[in-house]
């Protein structure tokens, strides 16, 4: 069952990786188009880009880095990131996993799949994390849970909103049993800021899947995702392989979830930093270093 | 107790007439009452629940069903739930804890499963939601996992504030088959990855995440249901005695340890 699942994710995720097809632009430098892989239009990378990586056509919410993510979202330098040092190690001895992170590593500037932080939007304060697709897939292991546990005791402790941009694979299966009990350890950080009274909106974006979509990226107060992006628990063609149909387009989609009554709203990252702010002021922030208000 | 490797074990757990739930529940537990449906949906049959006494304790029973043949197992699905699935075994957990009754969770699953109508019924939105409330279900909860725990699907019943696993009984993020595939792009290197992977009772023991191994007969539980089903008990009647001993309070933040401090990490 499970088997197939993450490598058939994985696929997926490769089928539309933002590579513009060479043959259908010979004489085009591939890096100054992108191709939708939901509605293959093709269109320019300076306009993709002025878009903030939307499709034309469809209105597909591209993969942003985990930088390009937070510079879109936060007031300019007001981000103050938490633990950002820190690093994986190898807990069932996977062979070349260290190797690996330290490719991704060199390649991404960043240590691993998720930065966390503080940060204000629009005036607004609010821890934030966001997790980064290149690095391996956004996998959850070690530091993942551990950095997504501590900005939720940080917030619990300073009253402060939580708003996560969720991207994931699922658990990092080199890290063993240790990545499954992410989940628990993610999922009680978040009931606890709940409990006393902590607001968090989760942005769900491309893709959110596995063991994070059923962990902390289901339980915000509010859920907010992004358009025509990858939303599920299991993978598609292992779901495919199940059923002997074919899977309707929308299968898995944000607008799938919406109908499904798992989504509060599509919400469109040209309005982001509105949308957040004005979900901020509705709950009784006030602009910097307000807390949350009881009752 | 034996010295096995995951591979063994493997086979052993895999044993067409390993004991489940359906042998240990009437051993076990007394006045065993079946209540069913998640009150929104439907009822799952890959997971049974409901009410029973062990040594005279009222406790709340939650299981994971693996058939024994065919036929159970149509009714079971293979022990893979549904979202309604979990949303009974919480309607029960709520229902224990109004009731002040011990949670004994049973795992035995290969998974959730993965389905189109388990997506559009927010399988993921289940399972984090069963183990966001389980940590703070204010009555203790016990999780024993019987022989394979496989994944998101397995933790959903495993947020407890003492898990234990039988002898054999195994644990991972996934299963090896699916680890061999995933990682290798070969399933055929199941066995390799069942050693690689650490997911035997003694592995986990190491790891904090099982707090107590308990013995199977020699060769297996399927070699002596009785015997197994005799040991579990008298687990469970110590677990449960020591557990509410505990105020919750106590016990809530102790539940809550156990899963925070799991973890490795440079910093
Ligand atoms: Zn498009």
């Amino acid at each position: 069952m499970l088997e197939d699942l993450f490598k058939t994710v994985r696929d997926r995720f490769n089928e539309g990786n933002g590579e513009p097809e060479k043959k259908q632009a010979p004489e085009i430098p591939k890096d100054l188009l992108f191709k939708c892989p939901r509605c293959q239009s093709v269109i320019y990378m300076d306009e993709f880009e002025k878009r903030k990586k939307t499709c034309p056509t469809c209105n597909y919410h591209a993969r942003l880095t985990a930088k390009e993510r937070l510079e879109i979202t936060a007031d300019k330098d007001s981000f103050k990131p938490l633990d950002e040092n820190m690093t994986s190690v190898n807990p069932i001895s996977f062979p070349e996993y260290e190797k690996k992170v330290k490719a991704l590593s060199d390649l991404t500037g960043l240590k691993d799949a998720v930065i966390t932080g503080v940060c204000t939007i629009r005036g607004y304060r609010a821890v934030v994390g966001i997790m980064d697709s290149r690095f391996m897939m956004a996998s959850m292991g070690s530091v993942v849970g551990e950095k997504i546990a501590r900005a939720f005791e940080y917030a619990t402790e300073n009253k402060l909103p939580v708003i996560l941009f969720t991207a994931s694979g699922g658990a990092r299966m080199q890290e063993g049993i240790i990545s499954l009990m992410q989940m628990a350890k993610t999922a009680g950080a978040v009931k606890r800021h709940s409990d006393a009274g902590g607001l968090y909106i989760t942005v769900l974006t491309d893709p959110t899947t596995g063991g994070v979509t059923a962990s902390f990226a289901s339980l915000g107060d509010i859920i907010l995702a992004e358009p025509k992006v990858l939303i599920g628990f299991a993978g598609r063609r292992v779901i495919q392989d199940t059923i002997k149909q074919k899977l309707p387009d929308d299968f898995q989609t944000a607008e799938f979830l919406l109908a499904s009554g798992f989504v509060d709203a599509i919400a469109d990252r040209r309005s982001m930093r509105k949308t957040l702010s004005n979900i901020l002021r509705l709950h009784n922030f006030k602009k910097i270093g307000a807390e949350w208000q009881h009752g | 107790m034996s010295k096995l490797s995951a591979t063994q074990r493997l086979e052993i757990i895999r044993q067409k007439n390993r004991p489940t739930v359906n042998d240990y529940i009437p051993a076990i537990f007394n006045h065993f009452t079946e209540f069913h449906g998640d009150r929104h949906f439907g009822d799952d049959g890959a997971i049974m629940a409901g009410i029973a006494t062990l040594n005279s304790t009222p406790v709340t029973v939650i299981a994971q069903v693996k058939g024994r043949n065919l036929d159970e197992n149509k009714k079971s699905n293979f022990s893979m739930p549904h979202p309604e699935g979990y949303r009974k075994a919480l309607r029960l957990a709520y229902q224990a804890e109004k009731f002040h009754r011990p949670v004994i969770c049973f795992v035995d699953t290969p998974g959730a499963f993965c389905g189109v109508e388990a997506e559009k019924r927010g399988q993921g939105e289940a399972i984090a939601k069963n183990i966001a409330e389980f940590m703070t279900l204010k009555t203790p909860v016990i999780s024993v996992v019987l022989g394979e725990g496989g994944s998101g699907g397995a933790l959903a019943l495993a947020v407890c504030d003492e898990l234990a696993m039988l002898e054999n009984a195994l644990y991972s993020v996934i299963s090896p088959r699916g680890f061999a595939s995933i990682l290798w792009k070969d399933p055929s290197r199941e066995k390799e990855a069942a050693e690689l992977m650490k997911i035997t009772a003694e592995d986990l023991m190491q790891f904090g995440v099982c707090d107590k191994i308990i013995p199977e007969p020699v060769g297996g539980a399927h070699l002596d249901a009785a015997q197994t089903a005799d040991n579990i008990s008298e687990y469970l009647i110590n677990a449960v005695e020591r557990l509410s001993a505990v105020d919750i309070p106590t016990l809530l933040d102790n539940r809550y340890k156990k899963f925070r401090k799991i973890g490795m990490f440079n910093e």
